[in-house]
């Protein structure tokens, strides 16, 4: 049987994907305030997704991964309107941003905003339709 | 500011998104689709009842002011719209369980209606031009999914045309926006209509109208960029045929109706002296169009643009007869053009085939089918006292005002031509020998939301005594520009 000679492909995935998983949070954090956000932290995770599926073959990520992506795209949807929504009841216009400080332990004082919450639901819709799209592509006989 | 203004966008928005978790389970979907889509006609019916008692519902999105933020404007001309939205769409969801196969509904057919409503709301309510281009995208992708649902090798080839047609537009409509923003530096379109009025410089302006005329004119099927509409629309399912033939080319029409009285007023004897021209042009080849082909669907997609010129003829007259005709024939066209691609959805159903020549002697079986068709063809055509009619003597009135006969013959030897066209179908389909290879179908549950559609367009004709004040307060709304520049700029 045909075996691909992939260890070096292998090897660095494993750091590769490490790393932009990282960064992903991090633009994910940092997107309403500087560079980043939901939209790119989506695609950064998706790219590493992807690496790990054309390194590990599909039945590995499949078992590693058990989450259809196609239903990711709706719960992210629903999380992005859903913020919208919260300005129904504070009675405040469609999509009001608010944000606040609080003093969480270990991290000290930090910055929360609910723009934060709609970031989390564009970058779970942008992971879920980038995946479902390329894996649609390369299952495509 | 008040949340109502987006109320028409969300609850489509969110109704969508949940039906996409209840896929797999029809008989959930289609309950939650109906119920949903009910609910929604109620609160836009309330909405629109607001707006004609209080006046325009101005909503300022993320709390930014003005010029600055996202606007959302339910004034009348837009919520009217959405109302014929909502009920089109009411009837098309208890239509739709019958017409579709089980497969195209798990294929996520409710989710990419409801996307598709979103848009179409989104496009009428939206008081922002770039925003408007947003809503334009958001109803054309759930339309890309609808037109190859089933995917069919006809429907694949239609919806490359269709997509590619509908991409190059977009990209002109994108570029037309940045000029208009590098001439008046806004987007927000009661700042650009006050703008447009102090720049002095007509010429560059005058282009960018013809622009973004070109950009609608493509959407709304208008002579002679109407080539890619009719075969497209026939190739999907007939339910998703009529909420394209009904809402898609009416959004195009709608976007030069606000803006070519909003903004672009500056050089009314160049442009619309042009549109008046069209607009003929535009009923003649879409009437030939109808009467050159057999097959029934496409004598429906192809009587779309004689109406789109109909409405386009109220645009170019530009005074309040020849307006209040043009809102008063769209909400009529809307409706009676979702009821008539029903219509022939049935009609291809039971009798097997679209093809006219192969028809006959339907009425023995299926006499109420019949019926229906006969009524719809004299509401199309405007034979008094239905709502056709209203319609088009409102817009004959505004192009004598304003000295245009040839547009009235023009006009008036259409519509004989379209009822022509559509007795067409009755006759050779209804009348004659039946053909008895073809097996007796059952037509339960398809004539209900074809008779809720006729009876609101009976309505509209009958009961024009209450509808005709509305429609006629929209257009003399629509004639002053300030009343919108106002209601958005100086709350």
């Amino acid at each position: 049987m045909y075996k691909p000679n992939d260890l070096i492909l292998r090897t660095t995935t494993s750091l590769i994907a490490f790393i932009l998983l990282g960064f992903a949070v991090y633009l994910l954090l940092a997107g309403h305030n500087s560079p980043g956000g939901g939209f790119v932290g989506g695609l950064v995770t998706s790219a590493a997704v992807i690496l790990m599926y054309m390194a590990y073959g599909m039945e590995t990520i499949a078992k590693i991964i058990p989450v259809n992506f196609r239903t990711v795209i709706p719960v992210g949807l629903l999380i992005a309107v859903g913020t919208g929504l919260g300005s129904f009841v504070f009675d405040v216009p469609f999509l009001s941003h608010t944000f606040g400080y609080f003093n969480v332990p270990i991290f000290g004082k930090i910055e929360l905003a609910t723009a934060m919450l709609f970031d989390i639901g564009v970058y779970l819709t942008v992971l879920g339709v980038t995946i479902t799209i390329i894996l649609n592509i390369a299952n495509d006989q | 500011m008040s949340n109502l203004a987006v109320l028409p966008i969300i609850i489509p928005l969110i109704a969508g998104i949940l039906l996409a978790f209840t896929n797999t389970n029809v008989r959930l979907s289609r309950a939650l689709t109906q119920i949903l889509t009910v609910v929604n006609l109620g609160v836009v019916s309330f909405i629109a009842w607001k707006v004609f008692q209080d006046g325009t519902i101005v909503l300022e999105t993320g709390d930014w002011i003005a010029p600055y933020g996202i606007v959302l404007v339910a004034d009348s001309l837009a919520i009217t719209l959405v109302l014929t939205t909502n009920i089109i769409a009411t009837a098309a969801v208890f239509y739709a369980p019958h017409s579709l196969s089980i497969e195209k509904e798990k294929h996520y057919f409710y989710p990419f209606y409801f996307f598709l409503i979103t848009g179409v709301s989104g496009a009428f309510l939206t008081g922002d031009l770039f925003n408007l281009f947003v809503f334009y995208e958001v109803l054309l992708m759930a339309s890309y999914a609808l037109i190859v649902l089933g995917g069919n090798k006809v429907q694949l080839r239609e919806s490359i045309k269709y997509v590619l047609i509908n991409l190059f537009s977009s990209v002109l409509f994108v570029t037309a926006i940045a000029f208009l923003y590098g001439v008046v530096g806004t987007v927000n379109m009661a700042q650009i209509a006050e703008r447009v009025q102090e720049v002095e410089q007509f010429g560059i302006l005058t282009t960018i109208a013809i622009l973004l005329f070109f950009v609608f004119g493509t959407k709304a099927a208008l002579f002679p960029l109407y080539y890619w509409m009719p075969k497209s629309y026939i190739v999907p399912n007939p339910v998703i045929s009529a909420l394209f033939g009904a809402l898609l080319t009416k959004v195009g029409i709608y976007s030069i109706l606000r803006v070519f009285s909003l903004i672009f007023v500056h050089k009314i004897d160049l442009t619309h002296e042009t549109f008046i021209w069209i607009a003929g042009l535009t009923m003649i080849f879409g009437v030939i169009g109808a009467l050159s082909t057999n097959n029934i669907k496409l004598i429906i997609a192809y009587n779309i643009i004689p109406a789109i010129g109909f409405i386009m003829m109220g645009i170019g007259t530009f005074n309040q007869a020849g307006l209040s005709g043009s809102v008063y024939y769209l909400v009529h066209d809307m409706i009676i053009k979702t009821a008539l691609f029903l219509l022939v959805g049935v009609i291809a159903y039971v009798a097997g085939t679209s093809d006219l020549r192969k028809m006959g002697g339907l009425i023995h079986h299926y006499p109420v089918l019949g019926w229906l068709l006969f009524i719809s063809a004299f509401v199309l055509a405007g034979i008094p006292p239905f709502s056709g009619f209203i319609g088009k003597l409102l817009l004959l009135k505004g192009a004598l005002q304003g000295d245009h006969i040839f547009i009235v013959i023009i006009a008036l030897l259409s519509s004989l031509l379209i009822l022509y066209s559509v007795m067409k179908i009755f006759i050779r389909g209804f009348w004659g020998e039946e053909n008895p290879l073809v097996e007796k179908r059952t037509t339960k549950g398809f004539i209900a939301p074809i008779v809720f559609l006729l009876l609101f367009s009976i309505f509209i004709g009958i009961g024009a005594e209450f509808i005709y004040p509305a429609i006629d307060s929209v257009a003399v709304y629509l004639l002053d520009p300030e009343i919108y520049i106002d209601s958005v700029l100086k709350e």
